[in-house]
């Protein structure tokens, strides 16, 4: 079973996000989404200062056989990527929650957080597609 | 094995190979000129053919192993098809050379055009397209380029199954169309209802391989060809599986309206280690306009190219000149020896080989992916259970299967069957290969079960153990650094 | 059968271990009535000897005229081992190699040649081939646009000093994605694409430049300062480069203050014979920073689970069979063969032996054109420095003057009226280290003849068997 931090909101594309508390949140992908794609070998950071809307295609997480999207679990601007994951991508791999951030956005709509999913329904939707 | 970098020996060279003499370079200003002569190996006629030869001794190929590789119709190349293409005139022919000098190269091509058509059941061929991905692109091209003819602009949708080679959706967005991906049904056919829910003015045309890429043929072909017309739209046909039906069923009689063939599989040029292949078109009637050019065409006795001069609403070319011309050559030979009864017996001997593999292999206990469908020129195999009991996966089947001498079949595709093996062994192997590979399989089986580990770890008694991807891909190492730069 | 090795009593054994009277009985699934017939169209078959009877008669039949066509395709002495080490069965009949550890010889053969290639043209990485130089271009168009972010626009500039065909793939290959090509004029005099032809784009919003060395006249660019205008507006520049070329000219990794971004060629100087135009390959190099946005097939050295060196494809996540409708591009089947002759070559000629091809190349267009000058009307298009072709102005009309040449077995060149009308009797010529003195006479005396009896007036002259 993977982590799921309670603190944490959730898209159903496998992003966490962590509202920072000044109007600015954390992105990155699930512990569950790194354990599918196995050892990741490069991080496609979005370009800072990129306005994105919800849900639109923002970074690209990549392992050897595989590269999946990452969707931007809200609307905003870029206003910090995770540079480090230039040279350490594995990084995702072991501390998806942690020093596996991707981005930081500053959000034009905070009520798009509180419309993600918390961490209960996370789970749940994790044991669905288990089957 | 060393480099060919790290056996140089400064000043060696081949003397023979080179002019004897290094002549002044007349006109050209110093600040053109390269300052510091570009870092080759530096080594003697002898090392590099020792070098060269002992590196094609690393290599599993047709010549040397049964290579099953699903897709890719890996069958004998004959010789002879290479040294006839391979002959004086014909290499030394340059392609800017006038008609004069080209009537015989030109017949060729023509002839080899009218076989194509023959045997898909279209009503004209051009053999330009370089390789199968390039028919893609030139086949799709086509399609936009007939809608756009007829105003009809709003059709800005590809239907892709989601079985389907990933050069299709590839080159149908190299086209300028969005990708809608249709769902395979539980026994192997596109599923006809999601594609009616996809289908409508958008849809530009649907990209189908028939028999599909699960190894079954596509019963439903009629109906999906009626629908799609009906729509408005076309019909690709991606020949990647031609080798199972050829002489037997023909694409424009299913109703393409575009076909792409892969010469260098059902047409048995090499694959030389990745290409160069050739990928020609065919087309129905109303697509005739936009083939790519250049084409053969006859004029009483006379060959002559069809260039943009004469095909004005072409797509144009694809290469700069007129295709992989030497892969046609010899394809024409191998059709020339196939000859029209050759070619139904590709077709049945194919699909022989491939039942005959999959109802031992059943009976051996391994799981067909579609087991109540015939097999068409190839066949899925899945180890889920393996992968799941014993810990065992296909990718290390694959890599076990190299030690007792056999190429893997085409592993992970395709995506839609976890854990798969796509079996093609095509009509040139002898049943006595067929039963050695099932033999190695069932053997490679109960080391799963009795000693994984062996499996695990293969291959054992290949040049290299198994490789690490992970660090090819995060430690980029793809060019050598002399030591002196380093 | 042939090429199917069953015998009846085997077919039998198959048929019933399958479980069916017949082989028609594995088709059941396909509806009776899509079935086709005979195919009358296809010939019976014919024997190995045979077909070799009748390809040697059809091949006798183009005969092997003196070649003095280059545009983009160049007749050069090729080692004898190149094609007998690469048509080899383990290189000639191996497939994409998949199976790494089953394909080292493969493998490390391409991870030689990417190297071969970066040292050839001073540039970071190289792919393992694409299909041949036109089609690289394309690639380098759409990668270009791809790579460049600080470009909104899909604007390419190209230069008309380009080659008419490369910039008809690249129309053809690109429009449908919305590439917007620009086209630059040439001087008139010099041949080249001068900084005054790129002035108006100063500025602007352009996502690339191509830049060709040498150009399709044969005549050399001022790389360097094209490259820098580049790099001053924002735009990334292309290299299209003869990789023969690149032994005696400044390679594009070092042109300018800072190289090129990415250069792309037609490799076919490198070991391919001119067969009717190909099969040839692309090859494709760029910084390192832009590899992942590189399309086709590239090799990298690792390690395998033991600690020893070995070869792998790597950043397949770019390509089609993973990347699906995102990936670069949708190239799958390359031109490995090509490759693997043109490895064998460069490893034999190494970088004295190819630059000694390229200066007897340039000295005998030099002196063929040099004394072509000497005929009456015959002169020199252009003035600036030229690499190993040249275009030369006819007092005669060029198709009439190469027909005529043609019937005494000398292809004297390219015709540039239709690509180039502006150039009027213009004509391409290219004399490789093939040519010898004698050759190059034979030209010369033909032409003189073909020009006094043509007097400038149309042509009378018919080769044999027009």
């Amino acid at each position: 079973m993977s982590n799921i931090p309670p603190e944490l909101r959730y898209a159903k594309s496998h992003e966490w996000i962590r509202d920072e508390g000044d109007g600015t949140a954390t992105v990155g992908i699930t512990d569950h989404a790194q354990e599918k794609l196995g050892d990741l070998v490069f991080v496609e950071l979005p370009e800072p200062g990129t306005q994105f809307t919800q849900g639109v295609e923002c970074a690209v997480v990549e392992s050897v056989k595989a590269a999946s999207d990452i969707y931007s679990p809200v609307g905003g601007e870029v206003v910090a990527v995770n540079e480090e994951l230039n040279d350490a991508p594995e990084t995702v791999n072991d501390d998806p929650f942690g020093g596996g951030w991707i981005f930081k956005i500053k959000m034009s709509d905070s009520a798009q957080l509180a419309a993600l999913l918390d961490a209960d329904d996370y789970a749940q939707l994790l044991a669905s597609e288990d089957h | 094995m060393s480099l060919i970098f790290e056996q140089t020996m400064p000043g060696r060279r081949a003397i023979a190979q080179a002019p004897l003499v290094r002549e002044q370079l007349s006109g050209i200003p110093d600040a053109l000129l390269r300052r510091r002569p570009a870092k080759l190996p530096e080594v003697s006629e002898m090392q590099a053919v020792r070098h060269y030869t002992r590196l094609s001794r690393k290599n599993f190929s047709i010549d040397t192993e049964f290579y099953p590789l699903g897709s890719c119709t890996m069958k004998y190349n004959p010789r002879g098809c290479n040294s006839l293409a391979m002959l004086p005139e014909f290499i030394a022919r340059h392609p800017e050379a006038p008609i004069s000098h080209s009537q015989g190269f030109m017949a060729c091509m023509y002839e080899l055009q009218e076989i194509l058509r023959e045997v898909t059941g279209m009503r004209a061929v051009s053999l330009s397209p370089a390789a199968g991905a390039q028919g893609e692109f030139a086949g799709v091209a086509m399609i936009r380029a007939y809608h756009d003819s007829r105003n009809d602009t709003g059709r800005n949708e590809i239907l892709v199954p989601d079985a389907a080679h990933g050069t299709n959706p590839a080159s149908a967005v190299m086209c300028g169309y969005r990708i809608r991906e249709i769902p395979t049904g539980a026994e192997g056919d596109v599923d006809v209802e999601a594609m009616k829910a996809v289908l409508g003015p958008h849809t530009a045309g649907i990209m189908l391989t028939n028999p599909s890429t699960v190894g079954v043929f596509d019963r439903g072909i009629e109906v999906i060809a009626e629908l799609v017309h009906d729509a408005g739209g076309l019909l690709y046909y991606d020949g990647a599986n031609l080798n199972a039906i050829l002489g037997k069923v023909r694409p424009g009689d299913m109703g393409f309206d575009v076909i792409h063939m892969n010469l260098h599989k059902t047409f048995s040029t090499p694959h030389g280690g990745g290409g160069p292949g050739a990928g020609p078109v065919g087309v129905s009637e109303r697509l005739i306009p936009f083939l790519p050019i250049p084409m053969v065409a006859k004029n009483g006795d006379e060959y002559h190219w069809l260039s943009e001069a004469d095909c004005p609403h072409s797509i144009g070319r694809l290469t700069a000149f007129a295709g992989n011309a030497g892969v046609l050559l010899r394809a024409y030979v191998y059709a020339r020896m196939l000859g029209r009864e050759g070619m139904r017996r590709v077709a049945e001997y194919s699909t022989l080989n491939a039942n005959y593999m999959l109802k031992r292999m059943m009976e051996s206990g391994f799981d067909a992916a579609f087991p109540n469908r015939r097999a068409t020129h190839e066949f899925i195999i899945t180890l889920r259970h393996q992968a799941k009991t014993l810990g065992v996966n296909t990718m290390d089947f694959a890599k076990r299967l190299l030690d007792y001498g056999f190429h893997a079949p085409t592993t992970y595709f395709p995506l839609l069957v976890p854990e798969c093996l796509l079996i093609e062994p095509t009509e040139t192997e002898d049943k006595a290969t067929l039963d050695a590979f099932i033999g190695a399989m069932n053997q490679i089986q109960s080391e799963a079960e009795n000693d994984p580990e062996v499996v695990k770890r293969a291959p054992h008694k290949l040049p290299v153990k198994r490789l690490d991807d992970v660090r090819a891909a995060r430690d980029l190492d793809l060019a050598w650094v002399w030591p002196a730069d380093s | 059968m042939p090429f199917i090795p069953h015998t009846e009593s085997e077919i039998k054994e198959m048929l019933d271990a399958i479980g069916v009277d017949g082989i028609e009985d594995l088709f059941d699934e396909i509806p009776k009535h899509l079935r086709c017939g005979d195919l009358q169209v296809v010939p019976p078959a014919l024997t190995e000897m045979d077909i070799a009877r009748l390809m040697a008669a059809r091949a006798r039949q183009d005969g092997q005229p003196c070649c003095f066509i280059g545009a983009g395709a160049y007749d050069h002495h090729i080692p004898a081992a190149v094609w007998q080490i690469a048509t080899r069965g383990e290189f000639y009949s191996a497939y994409t190699p998949y199976q790494a550890e089953a394909s080292q010889g493969t493998l490390q053969l391409l991870y030689e040649f990417q190297s071969m290639m970066t040292a050839l043209t001073a540039m970071d990485v190289s792919n393992a081939s694409l299909y041949d130089g036109g089609s690289a271009l394309a690639e380098a168009v759409l990668m270009a646009v791809r790579a460049n972010r600080k470009s909104k626009s899909n604007r390419i500039l190209v230069p008309r000093s380009l080659h008419p065909a490369y910039r008809r793939v690249v129309r053809n290959i690109t429009h449908n994605q919305g590439v917007e090509l620009v086209e630059l004029p040439f001087d008139p005099q010099g041949g080249h694409t001068d900084l005054g032809a790129l002035e108006p784009y100063s500025g602007q919003d352009i996502a690339a430049l191509v830049i060709p060395q040498p150009n399709f006249f044969g005549v050399l660019e001022e790389a360097s300062e094209l490259c820098n205008w580049a790099r001053d507006n924002g735009a990334l520049s292309i290299a299209v480069v003869n990789p023969v070329a690149m032994s005696v000219l400044a390679p594009p990794g070092e042109w300018g203050e800072q190289g090129v971004d990415i250069c792309c060629g037609e490799g076919q100087p490198l070991g391919a014979p001119l067969s009717s135009g190909g099969p040839y390959f692309g090859f494709l190099c760029c910084r390192k920073s832009l590899v992942r946005q590189m399309p086709g097939r590239i090799i990298g050295r690792t390690l395998d689970s033991e600690g020893s060196l070995g070869f792998t494809l790597t950043l397949q996540a770019r390509e089609q069979h993973i990347r699906r409708s995102k990936a670069t591009s949708n190239i799958c089947t390359n031109q490995g063969l090509m490759v693997t002759a043109a490895t064998i070559f460069l490893a034999l000629l190494g970088s004295e032996g190819l630059s000694r091809v390229a200066a007897a190349c340039h000295r005998n267009t030099d002196q063929l054109t040099g004394l072509l000058c000497r005929l009456p009307g015959v002169s020199p298009v252009f003035g600036r420095p030229f690499f190993h072709e040249r275009v030369l102005t006819l007092p005669i009309n060029v198709k009439d003057a190469l027909r005529a040449l043609a019937a005494h077995n000398i292809l004297g060149g390219f015709d540039l009226s239709s690509d180039y009308p502006e150039l009027g009797n213009a004509l391409l010529v290219c004399a490789t280290e093939k040519r010898t003195p004698e050759e190059m006479n034979a030209y010369v005396e033909k032409l003189e003849r073909i020009i006094s009896l043509q007097g400038g007036a149309p042509c009378q002259l018919k080769p044999e068997g027009w």
